[in-house]
């Protein structure tokens, strides 16, 4: 059996798992949705400043934070459902499997990125009406970065859930890492209306430039350099994040 | 159909390095019910778990199913089922479908998951729960699932870790009735338990663990033959007389251990039961008059007692719990 069957095979338990109980799919997304109706309709009068004259279209600027935001916090907190399966002695039935160790995590990242592409095309459906205008080509090449960054913070926080086995220990790891990384990447307002010092602390970190390349994406420049950027970052991300995932399930099976 | 030498395992824990396993040799034949019999602590799961690929010894081999461990653990994994102590089904999900997946996992076919899961659910007494919500069963039916679980690729050696605890009697009987019954079709068990009742009904032979060494080997019988005979007590209406019974049994061949207490007098005998009739003949010779006779098989108990110089019941310091490896064991 390949590698691909076995992740299939997981994927498909997994998804069926989360269809049956699609409450916490809704409940992640209900998040965005509040900033888009809550939050979106302040940035409006203020946008041709914060955007430096490079668009008028709120949303623009928005929706692209608002997906990387969701592709980031989305996946993050997938831990939580592992060690409910290492409590259930799910991963411990999975492991005594002659199933690869990569698939075994592989088709749990799957089913986490297929949820975040799904909410992410409900979130943009839902932005057209409030006016959201974007290419078709920057959009769908934007959906793929966010499923990349789906997958590296699945890996991510899989990792660190197979390695603390506790929801105590990993909610506050969680939250301590997951609330600079939002500040700091320019999710809510972009960057550059800030002062130099901000600016340069958020160059340090790799998502500010993966937003920085969906709101490029967004309007429409495909081939700038900040979307080629964004590409880098979240390529590279994924193959550090996947890497240290499945040497993690891995090496828990000793 | 397991060769085991020199098993070692060690945990880092804060306070230091543990030696859980300290260099344990085993062998377990084709179709043979073993028991892995020892307190909580003792090193019972942790050897399970590395003979089922779960964590790799610090030291020593192992032939398990005929592949070898530390070369061909997915070849030990193909032939052997394991059904954890934790359970191997989510809360949330359907019965079947998890049997499926788990066998699919196998490389097992759906239709052939479907087709012998089914059937094993009517030989596990779990008739029509094959749509159930796994949390809606009952803790022994959730068990059997476990072994379902476990069964689902036709494996030939079984490893059950602690199957019964936590079960009301009446299902723990049902449960042994069961594993006897997975025997008889030719699978090899191997089972760890902290019951001695269990040890003692199910199990062709006994390994007794402690402090992570065997410590006793053999079958239920041979072990409590190594235990010096049957325990006898006369209990006596007058206390007074107790020295005077006491000089009697002193001296029977093979009395030993006895002791002298308000209600009686206690020893153990080799055959107690023939030994028996000549006592109270000389007893009542002298005049003294007995209020009851007990005679009593050394149970494994005993056996443990005798090997260790505690009961099974004391859980002693020593060796820290059975699941160090579930504490912060591994670092990436």
């Amino acid at each position: 059996m390949t590698v691909l069957t076995e992740t299939w095979i997981v994927f498909h338990r997994q998804m069926r798992l989360s269809l049956r109980n699609p409450m916490w799919s809704i409940l992640m997304l209900s998040q965005p949705l509040m900033y888009l109706f809550l939050f979106g309709p302040l940035l409006k009068p203020i946008t041709a400043q914060i955007s430096q004259g490079a668009t008028t279209n709120a949303y623009q600027v928005f929706i692209p934070g608002l997906i990387v935001q969701l592709g980031m916090f989305g996946a993050m907190f997938v831990g939580f459902g592992l060690i409910a399966e290492y409590r259930a002695g799910v991963i411990e039935a999975d492991r005594v499997t002659p199933a690869s160790r990569m698939a075994l995590m592989a088709g749990r990242v799957l089913r986490d990125v297929v949820v975040l592409v799904v909410q992410s095309v409900l979130l943009l459906v839902v932005s057209i009406p409030m006016g959201l205008r974007a290419p078709w080509d920057g959009v769908l090449l934007s959906l793929l970065i966010v499923a990349l960054l789906g997958a590296t913070f699945a890996s991510l926080s899989y990792s660190v859930a197979l390695i603390t086995k506790s929801e105590d220990a990993l909610a506050p790891l969680l939250n301590g890492i997951a609330m600079p990384l939002l500040l700091l990447s320019g999710i809510l307002l972009p960057m550059q209306i800030g002062p130099t010092w901000l600016q340069r602390l958020s160059d340090i970190s790799p998502l500010k430039h993966v937003v920085t390349g969906v709101r490029a994406l967004f309007r429409g420049d495909i081939a700038s350099s900040s979307s080629l950027w964004g590409l880098f970052w979240v390529v590279l991300l994924t193959v550090v994040g996947l890497t240290v995932g499945a040497r993690t399930f891995r090496k828990e099976s000793a | 159909m397991i060769e085991a030498r020199g098993l070692v395992r060690t945990f880092k824990t804060k306070r230091g390095p543990v030696q859980a396993v300290q260099g344990v040799d085993l062998d377990v034949a084709d179709g043979e019910i073993v028991g892995f019999l020892g307190p909580n602590g003792a090193g019972k799961t942790t050897t399970m778990r590395m003979l089922a690929t779960l964590i790799k010894p610090t030291n020593g081999s192992a032939t398990v199913a005929g592949c070898d461990l530390a070369a061909d653990p997915v070849g030990v994994r193909r032939r052997i089922g394991y059904v954890p102590q934790s359970g191997s089904t989510l809360p949330e999900a359907v019965a079947g479908d998890e049997v499926v997946d788990h066998a699919r996992l196998y490389g097992v076919s759906k239709a052939k998951a479907i087709a012998d899961g089914q059937r094993l659910f009517e030989e596990l007494d779990l008739p029509g729960l094959w749509r159930r919500q796994c949390k809606t069963l009952s803790g022994g039916q959730r068990r059997r699932l476990d072994i379902v679980m476990g069964l689902i690729h036709d494996p030939k050696l079984i490893f059950l870790d602690e199957p019964t605890t936590g079960l009301d009697p009446q299902a723990r009987a049902n449960l042994w009735q069961h594993i006897r019954g997975l025997r008889d079709r030719g699978a090899t068990i191997f089972l760890t338990t902290h019951y001695l009742d269990e040890a003692d009904a199910l199990c062709d032979r006994i390994l007794v663990i402690d402090h992570g060494r065997i410590v006793a080997a053999g079958t239920p019988e041979a072990l409590k033959q190594q235990v010096s005979g049957d325990g006898v007590r006369l209990g006596l209406s007058d206390p007074a007389q107790a020295p005077a019974v006491a000089r009697i049994v002193r001296e029977l061949d093979g009395a030993v251990e006895i002791e002298t207490d308000a209600g009686g007098v206690s020893f153990r005998i080799p055959r107690g039961g023939s030994v028996l009739p000549g006592l109270l003949r000389q007893v009542d010779a002298v005049g003294i008059e007995l209020d009851g006779v007990e005679v009593h098989r050394p149970t494994l108990d005993d056996v443990f007692l005798t090997m260790t110089g505690r009961s099974l019941r004391d859980d002693g310091p020593g060796v820290p719990a059975d699941e160090p490896e579930q504490q912060k064991e591994v670092v990436v």
